[in-house]
């Protein structure tokens, strides 16, 4: 991992803008391919709502319908007989929200001190934050369940929270974030004025990184909404997030394709939604952390 | 009580007691023969006060967890008296390494993981070349190529299930349109490989793309100028300009996809309807749902911890591998 401190210095601090001149212009052929690639990106998730707004006799036909029908709000009240779907949306919206809170904050006041503060020791801790992103996910679940069932919190939401509090890759981001855009002499001048640390770090340092913070907040709600394996884990199909409710669609009795599909996409409409109106500021994040990363 | 043996753990919680005051009086005079980086504020200890937070949360549910699964790794440990431990020394990690299904695992993690981070890094590259063109509505490209990073792999594992259905399924009935025989894309075993690496290929090659994307826009177009008045044409431009810019992108992006590709869970897991044996084959058994079956299914978390360590130093290994080839690498292209 040693690439991503070592790629860090090469920001720079004005990057031309997109289309600022230097990019040729596309051809047809150009846009083409790009259609071509979007429809596929695009197609399963089209090809879902088919799917899903059909009957199960209308789909076993020979030739599979190719556009999208009215049977899809049917399908999801079965769907939701079959799994606490709404539940589920539920909890998924209560333990990303408390985790992606927690993140922001946890990961934006050691960031801050990784960028801007001198301790013994801070390039070492850092360094040891980037390490562990090596670590795989498997190498904790077993103590953390042994955990949460000596705390009592075994099949409760709380156990799917606590161990995602904050994130080894929040604090980089932040940091790299944080070294970049709050310019030294900012923080000095805070200094002069006699101003404490925390005085500087709610007073400059949070105004000028609340972009970074809400990329941040994008990627870990993103990511804690989606996670899958603790979840599964650690909750039972009673209380579940919506991820894990998923599961008790496709392994009901006599499964229906309609209505597997119907009831993914129930669960799924709401961070798509949330994906189409944020996608832009989403999309501007990766491609920033990409380049101070 | 778990939460205080876990603090206690941590190497990294914050010294409490002062060190002694000769060596505090040294440092000081360090200190202040060492010149200050500007910006920089004076009170460092109060830097322990902004990262102990983090630290206090990430020492008790990450740090902790990781060294306790090395102790459980040396014990007989069973998920309803998980309290009762008993010692088996390295026997866990014998029972690894003679064990077929671990091999099988290993095998099948690393093909999973070559045929689903390969072309996808490859498409990324591709996709993101031809994003880089001033094209009108580039916002709506990028959000688009995005969709399916934000399908969760439980969503998109149940979609792709429907799609490769040996008999309902569209893939199928495409083959069917263009005559060729159906595929069995769940019992067999490169079918079913193929299938599930086609989950982690659709949901990540957009995410790679906007990386790679944001590291060509940050060469320097001097350069291609300079390419240019040389005579060499687009194809030799994205060879010599383009790819040597994008170097460090390119590891950071096989790096992390080496990281994910070990761990590789829920998609096999899902697609093989929630069962964790692995499939009539194998087909579907990577270290990842190994360990959850051993874990889980078999009731022997001893044995499970045993497996994720080795996962662990099977990535550290894997990326040192990467970080030397490209060292090596680019000092032959050096010499």
């Amino acid at each position: 991992m040693t690439l991503l401190t070592d790629a860090a210095p090469k920001v720079r601090a004005r990057r031309p803008r997109d289309g600022a001149g230097k990019q040729r212009d596309g051809s047809r052929v150009t846009y083409l391919l790009v259609a071509v690639v979007t429809l596929v990106s695009v197609f399963p998730l089209y090809y879902t709502v088919v799917m899903a707004s059909h009957t199960n006799a209308e789909m076993s036909s020979a030739t599979p319908p190719w556009l999208p029908s009215t049977s899809f709000f049917g399908n999801v009240k079965k769907a939701l007989e079959l799994a606490p779907l709404n539940h589920g949306l539920l909890n998924s919206l209560i333990v990303s929200g408390a985790i992606t809170a927690a993140t922001v904050a946890l990961c934006t006041l050691a960031g801050f001190a990784f960028a801007k503060l001198r301790f013994r020791g801070s390039a070492m801790l850092l360094g040891f934050c980037i390490a562990t992103m090596m670590v795989p996910m498997q190498m904790g679940i077993i103590p953390l369940y042994m955990m949460m069932a000596r705390l009592g919190l075994a099949g409760h939401l709380g156990a799917v929270i606590l161990p995602m509090l904050c994130t080894a890759f929040g604090v980089f981001f932040m940091r790299q974030y944080i070294s970049s855009a709050v310019p030294d002499e900012l923080i000095e001048a805070g200094h002069i004025d006699g101003a404490s640390s925390l005085r500087i770090f709610w007073s400059i340092v949070v105004p000028a990184v609340r972009p970074a913070m809400a990329v941040l907040a994008m990627l870990t709600f993103l990511t804690s909404w989606n996670d899958f394996f603790w979840p599964i884990i650690v909750l039972s199909s009673q209380n579940p997030t919506v991820q894990v409710s998923f599961q008790s669609l496709a392994t009901g009795y006599a499964p229906q394709q309609s209505i597997i599909m119907a009831g993914t996409l129930y669960g799924t409409i709401p961070v798509l939604v949330v994906f189409g109106l944020l996608g832009r500021q989403i999309v501007g994040g990766i491609m920033e952390g990409a380049v101070k990363g | 009580m778990t939460l205080m043996r876990a603090t206690s753990v941590t190497p990294l919680a914050p010294p409490e007691d002062p060190p002694a005051a000769s060596r505090r009086e040294q440092r000081r005079e360090a200190r202040a023969s060492r010149p200050r980086s500007p910006g920089r504020m004076r009170g460092q200890r109060i830097g322990y006060l902004y990262v102990l937070p983090f630290f206090l949360v990430f020492g008790a549910f990450s740090i902790y967890p990781w060294l306790d699964t090395a102790w459980v790794s040396l014990h007989e440990v069973r998920l309803s008296t998980y309290d009762q431990q008993t010692w088996v020394g390295l026997g866990n990690y014998r029972d690894i390494f003679t064990n077929p299904f671990f091999w099988n695992a290993f095998r099948n993690t690393v093909t999973i993981g070559v045929i689903s981070t390969v072309p996808q890094l490859c498409m990324a590259l591709g996709i993101a070349h031809l994003l880089n063109y001033r094209l009108r509505g580039r916002t709506f490209f990028r959000v688009a190529i995005l969709m399916p990073y934000a399908t969760s792999l439980a969503a998109a594992t149940v979609i792709f299930l429907e799609l490769f259905d040996t008999k309902l399924g569209l893939v199928n009935w495409f083959l069917h349109v263009v005559h060729l025989p159906a595929v069995d894309w769940q019992g067999s075993k490169w079918p079913a490989q193929i299938a599930v690496s086609t989950i982690v290929t659709w949901r990540w090659t957009g995410y790679n793309t906007l990386i790679y994307l944001a590291g060509m826009q940050s060469i320097d177009s001097t350069l291609y100028e300079a390419a240019a008045v040389d005579g060499a044409g687009r194809w030799r431009q994205f060879v010599h300009v383009t790819l040597p810019g994008l170097r460090p992108t390119i590891l950071f992006t096989i790096v992390v996809s080496t990281i994910g590709a070990t761990q590789l869970f829920g998609e096999p897991l899902l697609y093989h309807n929630g069962k964790a044996d692995g499939g009539t084959v194998g087909q579907y058994q990577t270290l990842g749902v190994l360990m959850y079956q051993q874990g889980w299914v078999n009731d022997r978390l001893g044995l499970a911890s045993a497996t994720a360590w080795t996962m662990f130093v099977i990535i550290v290994v894997a990326v040192a591998a990467n970080l030397l080839f490209v060292r090596y690498r680019t000092r032959g292209a050096l010499r």
